[in-house]
Order: structure tokens, then C-alpha cells, then sequence
């Protein structure tokens, strides 16, 4: 008796949409880098799940890169909140909306 | 073993419904914790012990701490004392505690249960790596190429020397 691959996959999607509507409600840059952070985590779920469906380690060869590629976008990500925060004063987006040549 | 997935799978939505509604940074990254930790045991319910290895440890540990280290630098200030105060409340970690409660007595569950996951083939760490770097080391080695990159991106972005706001101000 085993779960369903596709239930595993609509807990993926789920949780991906939640991450989704974070980014687009949230507007706080902290909020939504975490969100965002969801949003991978979730994608690399769908795919471990495809890949223990199969009983092949592909699946987590592309989770592997996933959190790779997350590490890289938090450090540069978190680096910005820094600069915002330092530039801003705030940590809203809306104050860095304007462009400025 | 299906009621375990449905049990975690309720956890993680919860934890995940609540990082999306939390006001507080440090409420939501710590039931962002939790969710990263209920994926983790759902890896291993499905057969992949080095992907839920992964998930804890660089998730849940290095990019989470990042997380704190950046909330909790943004937040020095005259009311940093009564925040602390407010982070030690019964009300802010009863929530995390609860549910990663649940998930700690569900992997002792799974662990004194014979800890292998029932019906799906395990695939451990020795396969993976001997795919990675077999058919996908141009992958691997672009893996590290984006972390390197990653690496001086956030030293560049994140430099805030005087005389380096100065010069930067002069190309304004």
C-alpha cells in the first residue's frame, strides 16, 4: 500500500500555489524571497516524487541542482534586502519602484 | 504508511499556509522551518534518503540561517530588547513546536517501524552520485559555476565600505 504519485504531486502543486500567492500578495521583499523559496521547494518535491515513482535517481540529480540554485538566489537575493534596507529604509517593495537613470 | 504521507502532507500545508499570513519575519521562518522539514520526511517516505539529508541540512540549515542572520540584523534597534522578549512567548514557537512535535514522533514511528519506506524502491546516495557524476557532471559542474557566481554577486551587492559609497555616489 503505497501513496499515489499523484497525490504526492498535487501536494507539489499546492504548495507551489500558496508560494505563488505569497509573491504576488506579500509586499515585503523578506515575505517574498521566502515565498519564492516555497515556490522551489515545492518544485524540487515534484520532482523527487517523479523520480521515486520511476525508482531512478534523476529526479533527485535535478533536486540537487534546484538547491544549488536556490543557495546561489538567497545569497544574492539577501544581499539585495541589504541594500534596500540601507538605500530605503524600508523593506516594502513599493519604495523601490521608481527607476532612476 | 499512506496515513504517515497524509499527515505530513496536512503539515506542510499548514506551515506553508502560515508563512504566507504571518506578520512577524521570524513567525514565518520558523514555520517555513517546519515546512522544509515535513518535504524532508515526505522524501523519505518516498524512498530518497539523501534528498531529505539535503533538505534538512542545506535548506532548513544553511539557507534558513541565512534567513535569521538577515531578519535579525535588519531589526537592531531601541525596541530590540522588548522584541526579544516577545521571540521567548509561549505563543510564538507553541505553533512550530506542535507540529514539529508531530512530525518527531512520526519518524520514530517510521524508524522503529524497520524505517524503510513500504512498496517504493529506495534510492540512496550511491546511485546518485554515481549518476551525477556520471551522466550529469556538465550539470554538476555548472551547478558550481552558479554558486561561484552566486558568491561574488552577494559580495558585490553586499560591500558597504565608506569609501565604496563614495565612489558609487560619484557615479550617480
Amino acid at each position: 500500500m503505497t501513496t499515489p504519485v499523484g497525490h504526492v504531486l498535487i501536494l507539489a502543486g499546492v504548495l507551489f500555489l500558496l508560494g505563488f500567492i505569497g509573491v504576488l500578495v506579500r509586499r515585503s521583499i523578506i515575505f517574498m524571497l521566502l515565498s519564492i523559496e516555497v515556490m522551489l521547494n515545492a518544485a524540487g518535491l515534484a520532482f523527487v516524487a517523479a523520480g521515486s515513482r520511476w525508482g531512478q535517481p534523476d529526479g533527485q540529480i535535478m533536486f540537487v541542482f534546484i538547491i544549488s540554485m536556490a543557495a546561489a538566489e538567497v545569497s544574492v537575493g539577501l544581499a539585495l534586502v541589504l541594500q534596500m534596507h540601507h538605500r530605503f529604509k524600508t523593506l516594502d517593495m513599493d519604495a523601490a519602484r521608481t527607476m532612476r537613470g | 504508511m499512506n496515513l504517515m504521507f497524509y499527515l505530513v502532507a496536512g503539515i506542510a500545508v499548514i506551515s506553508t499556509l502560515m508563512v504566507i499570513v504571518e506578520f512577524n519575519p521570524v513567525h514565518a521562518l520558523l514555520y517555513l522551518i517546519v515546512s522544509l522539514l515535513s518535504v524532508a520526511l515526505i522524501f523519505f517516505l518516498l524512498g530518497a534518503p539523501f534528498a531529505a539529508a539535503l533538505e534538512v541540512i542545506v535548506y532548513a540549515g544553511a539557507i534558513m540561517v541565512l534567513f535569521v542572520f538577515v531578519v535579525m540584523m535588519l531589526n537592531l534597534g531601541p525596541q530590540t530588547k522588548g522584541e526579544e522578549r516577545l521571540r521567548m512567548s509561549a505563543h510564538m514557537w507553541l505553533g512550530p513546536f506542535v507540529l514539529s512535535a508531530v512530525l518527531l514522533a512520526e519518524l520514530i514511528y517510521i524508524l522503529a517501524a524497520g524505517g524503510h519506506p513500504v512498496g517504493m524502491r529506495e534510492v540512496g546516495p550511491k546511485e546518485v552520485a554515481l549518476v551525477l557524476f556520471g551522466p550529469y557532471l556538465l550539470g554538476a559542474e555548472l551547478a558550481s559555476l552558479l554558486l561561484l557566481s552566486g558568491l561574488i554577486g552577494a559580495y558585490h551587492l553586499g560591500r558597504r565600505g565608506p569609501e565604496n559609497r563614495e565612489r558609487r555616489e560619484e557615479t550617480i
